[in-house]
């Protein structure tokens, strides 16, 4: 919220200010919005036009768009459930008991959220692959030729990668709801006559409804557009609408019906976005939070132990194992390379992070492999330029809303509802000859993260006293002074976390890569995901390397934002 | 009816009750009078089943409780911030306890507009609980927990929250409903005129244990202890020394005579309670006025040496008064008490 405070002085020059600050609006506007006019509103109108084409309208076209939409909701329903039922009583975990080791958890848990969607599916390669270290185990200990668990490529490894990106949103809207619930209310109830599961039918779900329908809302938007685990791990046959688009636009070329598909994804979202908003805007205002620590309390009866100790063991197998198995794997030989026949010895190597120096001719890549993670940085040290300058204004202008930001804030929602790959589909659409440019992904990249930047700097611009400003230049500090010794030590941690944020996004984005940049300029995720799709150990190993590379850089990333993160700054 | 033997609880590694015994007959209330922190609030949810206590007993009609769980003592509970159920109106939050006991929905609704009748709530019963005023929300809470015809009703800190002309109000309405209910009841309040004004027994509650129980006329005459004396705000607290055959005390301002239960030998250090009287019973005190400051019933006069009295007239600051005291005994000198003169 802006502290607006007018002064008796304010009043008498207000409609002068008020042609100023329009003024003042229309320049802080002007560069994002031109780079959104360009890189979003053309794209976009591009699909529109495509999208609603005769050519786009063919029985064939509306039949697959029928099946994909269908299969999208249904594999998204599935999953929200999935992680709703791990989610819910993970939630009463962390806010009704005390554990040890509990704040480490917790943070593992919000791990998965951030990380990069090849790190995910390579992650759980790991572990669950043909390659992985279960079948791998399973094989040697039975002797057996084939692995026996087939999980990659299966509706299964879809559903549990989503249920371990997205339980930490259950977690945290509906933990938080929870732990701000009154205890005095369940005693209330309980003395009223009320037995513990009468105490959580009548008084708790109900009043945890708000929380948990703004978190199943949330859930279901990300699984219905998640691209990355779903190309990764269920495979082509597995097509939501966000796979069928890259399938259509990549390899088929029927650009028409991708941008039917992108245009049905775009309304959806936009529709579940607006949704969202509109419930968790109002659902949050009747619960008025309370301190949450007087809900913790050590487990006491054996029934709550045995809950604990089951819910920790299932935490840590699903978000701990994916995450240690990658870089586990990335060091050990553990079966045959290409070429090579017969006995292995296992062991540790760093075969595959020095391959990755190596250009093969077999590779295939048309340069070595640790050029890619060159593209990565590059891309990435150009979106945090790029998005800082188009942020800064908006941010700016936001902080403070006149008449245009009131105007200007849903159009800058649009893009958060777009996806990452109908990004892609349009620059292709708007931009095809230009893509040989490999400054298109940074581009792309850029409409990915601007909305969290601007996310991040407004609260901390708004969040900064006018009467400090005014303070400093009563005491003779010139406005260059007044930026420097006040705005800046303020805005300079949120800067920097805003920065992360969009490097960690750089770096680990996928879907609009995907469809934007050149074979030749490959970036870290698009050289896994070749990796992944390639037989053979070296490959596979290369791919674990790779991942385990993203994933440090990734929390790296992640750790700098949690450090910088704005006491009392929200996360969703 | 109820009876409480020897309860010991703790919290977070400290003894907070040390050893709680008291009974409460039928129809009695009885008032826990203690400062905030005292464990009020604690005993109250032992009692309630909502914690488990380190030690003793709790038994009702002679039948030990220990293995009743909290939804199956039928006892009452109000809370000092109602803890009504936000997504339920009055009708719905009074309803609740005849719900979880089964009972025909004819019923329900006879009993619930019985006891919005009584509270005085009769047509707020489609309201949400959130619009409701402090005392509304108050007596909508009293009204939860009568439905259900609770063989003990416990409040906690009730009226805590409201301001006073509305805390007079409600107390006077609260009595009223306990006598016609017939219920006995606990009322835990730090309050102590709340406390002399709706109970028939007054426990004080000190460092984990109850140091003085008797009627509120009872305690106000002999609170037992310098601390209690202190608490209750009787007077003055001071100390002093036995002189001149045991029936005379010496302090700062004065020698008096004084009442005494204990034997006390010359030259004791007691502390003692100094009330301005009536007629001069312990002799009269002489001092110089240093403060006064406006009572709706008069005016509170501060001497020189930290004395304070309420008389009925003003005074100068600098003048001489002279004040008829009793002097009462509250047993041996104690370092830890230092009174309001100190």
């Amino acid at each position: 919220m802006v502290n607006e405070r007018a002064a008796p002085a304010d009043q008498r020059t207000r409609r002068g200010a008020s042609a100023v600050r329009l003024y003042r609006s229309v320049l802080l506007w002007v560069l994002p919005l031109s780079f959104l006019a360009v890189f979003f509103f053309l794209p976009f109108f591009r699909i529109i036009s495509v999208g609603l084409s005769l050519d786009a309208f063919s029985p064939f076209n509306l039949q697959l768009a029928l099946q994909t939409v269908l299969f999208t909701v249904y594999q998204a329903i599935l999953s929200t459930l999935l992680t709703v039922l791990l989610g819910l009583p993970c939630a009463v975990l962390f806010a009704r008991y005390s554990f040890p080791g509990k704040s480490l958890l917790r943070t593992l848990t919000a791990v998965p959220f951030m990380l990069p969607t090849v790190v995910v599916a390579a992650g759980f390669n790991a572990l669950l692959g043909p390659r992985g270290w279960l079948n791998l185990a399973l094989m040697g200990a039975f002797g057996l030729d084939s692995p026996p668990i087939s999980f990659v490529g299966t509706l299964v490894a879809i559903l549990v990668a989503h249920v371990f990106y997205n339980t930490t949103i259950v977690i945290r809207i509906v933990g938080t709801a929870l732990s701000s619930l009154d205890p005095k209310l369940s005693q209330a109830a309980r003395s009223l006559g009320a037995s513990s599961p009468r105490v959580w039918w009548n008084l708790v779900l109900p009043m945890l409804r708000p929380s948990l329908v703004a978190a199943c809302l949330l859930v279901f938007l990300f699984d219905f557009t998640s691209f990355g685990v779903i190309l990764l791990l269920g495979g082509p046959s597995f097509a939501t609408l966000e796979v069928q688009i890259y399938i259509q636009a990549l390899q088929l070329l029927n650009l028409p019906l991708a941008s039917l598909l992108a245009f049905i994804q775009l309304l959806c979202t936009l529709a579940f976005s607006v949704f969202y908003t509109r419930y968790a805007a109002r659902s949050f205002v009747e619960t008025a939070p309370r301190p949450g620590a007087l809900n913790l309390r050590k487990s006491t009866s054996s029934a709550e132990k045995m809950f604990i100790a089951v819910m920790l063991i299932v935490v840590w197998l699903l978000f701990v194992l994916p995450v240690l198995a990658l870089p586990l794997r990335s060091v050990s030989r553990l079966d045959a390379a290409r070429g090579q026949r017969g006995q292995v010895q296992p062991g540790l190597t760093t075969d595959y992070y020095s391959e990755l120096f190596v250009n093969r001719r077999d590779s295939v890549f048309y340069v070595p492999p640790v050029q890619a993670a060159l593209n990565s940085l590059t891309y990435a040290a150009a979106t945090v330029a790029l998005s800082l300058l188009l942020g800064f204004p908006a941010a700016i202008a936001l902080a403070k809303p006149g008449l245009l930001e009131k105007i200007l804030d849903p159009i800058l929602i649009i893009p958060l509802g777009a996806s990452a790959v109908t990004l892609g589909l349009g620059f292709i659409l708007a931009f095809g000859r230009l893509l040989i440019h490999p400054w298109m992904v940074p581009l792309a990249h850029t409409l990915v993260a601007l909305p969290f930047v601007i996310r991040v700097l407004q609260p901390a611009l708004a969040a900064i006293p006018a009467r400090l400003r005014q303070a400093a230049s009563s005491l003779g500090a010139s406005p260059f002074r007044t930026w420097q010794t006040v705005d800046w030590p303020i805005l300079r941690r949120a800067t920097l976390s805003a920065a992360s944020f969009a490097f960690t996004i750089s770096l680990g984005e996928f879907g609009a890569t995907t469809l934007v940049s050149r074979p030749e300029y490959p970036t870290i995720p698009i050289a896994i995901y070749r990796f992944l799709s390639q037989p053979g150990a070296l490959n596979y190993g290369q791919a674990m390397a790779m991942a385990t590379l993203l994933m440090a850089l990734t929390a790296m990333g992640i750790f700098l934002i949690e450090k910088l993160r704005l006491p009392g700054a929200g996360e969703f | 009816m109820l009876e409480v033997r020897d309860l010991h609880k703790d919290y977070e590694g400290q003894p907070l009750l040390r050893g709680i015994a008291f009974s409460v007959s039928a129809r009695e209330t009885v008032c826990l009078l203690g400062p905030s922190g005292s464990g009020k609030s604690t005993l109250l949810r032992l009692i309630a089943g909502l914690e488990t206590p380190e030690r003793g007993q709790i038994f009702w009609d002679a039948k030990d409780l220990a293995a009743t769980p909290a939804h199956l003592r039928n006892f009452g509970l109000v809370f000092q911030d109602y803890a009504l159920f936000p997504h339920l109106n009055v009708f719905d939050n009074v309803a609740f306890g005849l719900r979880m006991r089964g009972r025909p929905e004819s019923e329900i609704i006879t009993r619930v507009l019985e006891v919005l009748g009584i509270v005085d709530l009769r047509g707020f019963e489609q309201r949400a609980v959130t619009d409701l005023s402090g005392g509304e929300q108050q007596r909508v809470a009293l009204a939860r927990a009568l439905a259900p015809r609770p063989r003990l009703l416990m409040f906690d800190e009730p009226l805590g929250a409201l301001d006073r002309a509305l805390r007079e109000d409600l107390l006077d309405q609260l009595r009223a409903i306990l006598h016609e209910a017939r219920i006995p009841a606990i009322y835990v309040t730090h309050d102590q005129e709340e406390a002399f004004s709706i109970a028939d027994r007054v426990l004080l509650l000190h460092d984990g244990t109850i140091v003085r129980s008797g009627t509120p006329a009872d305690v106000w005459a002999e609170p037992g202890s310098a601390w209690a004396a202190e608490f209750l705000g009787l007077g003055n607290v001071v100390p002093a020394r036995v002189v001149a055959g045991g029936s005379r005390v010496e302090t700062h301002y004065g020698v008096f005579s004084f009442q005494c239960a204990h034997k006390h030998r010359v030259g004791d250090e007691v502390m003692v309670l100094l009330r301005q009287a009536h007629e001069k019973k312990g002799g009269i005190l002489k001092g110089t006025v240093a403060d006064t400051l406006f009572r709706p019933d008069g005016f509170r006069i501060g001497l020189l040496g930290g004395l304070h009295f309420d008389l009925p007239s003003d005074a100068r600051r600098g003048s001489k008064v002279s004040i008829p005291v009793e002097v009462h005994c509250l047993g041996p000198h104690s370092r830890s008490i230092r009174g309001r003169h100190g």
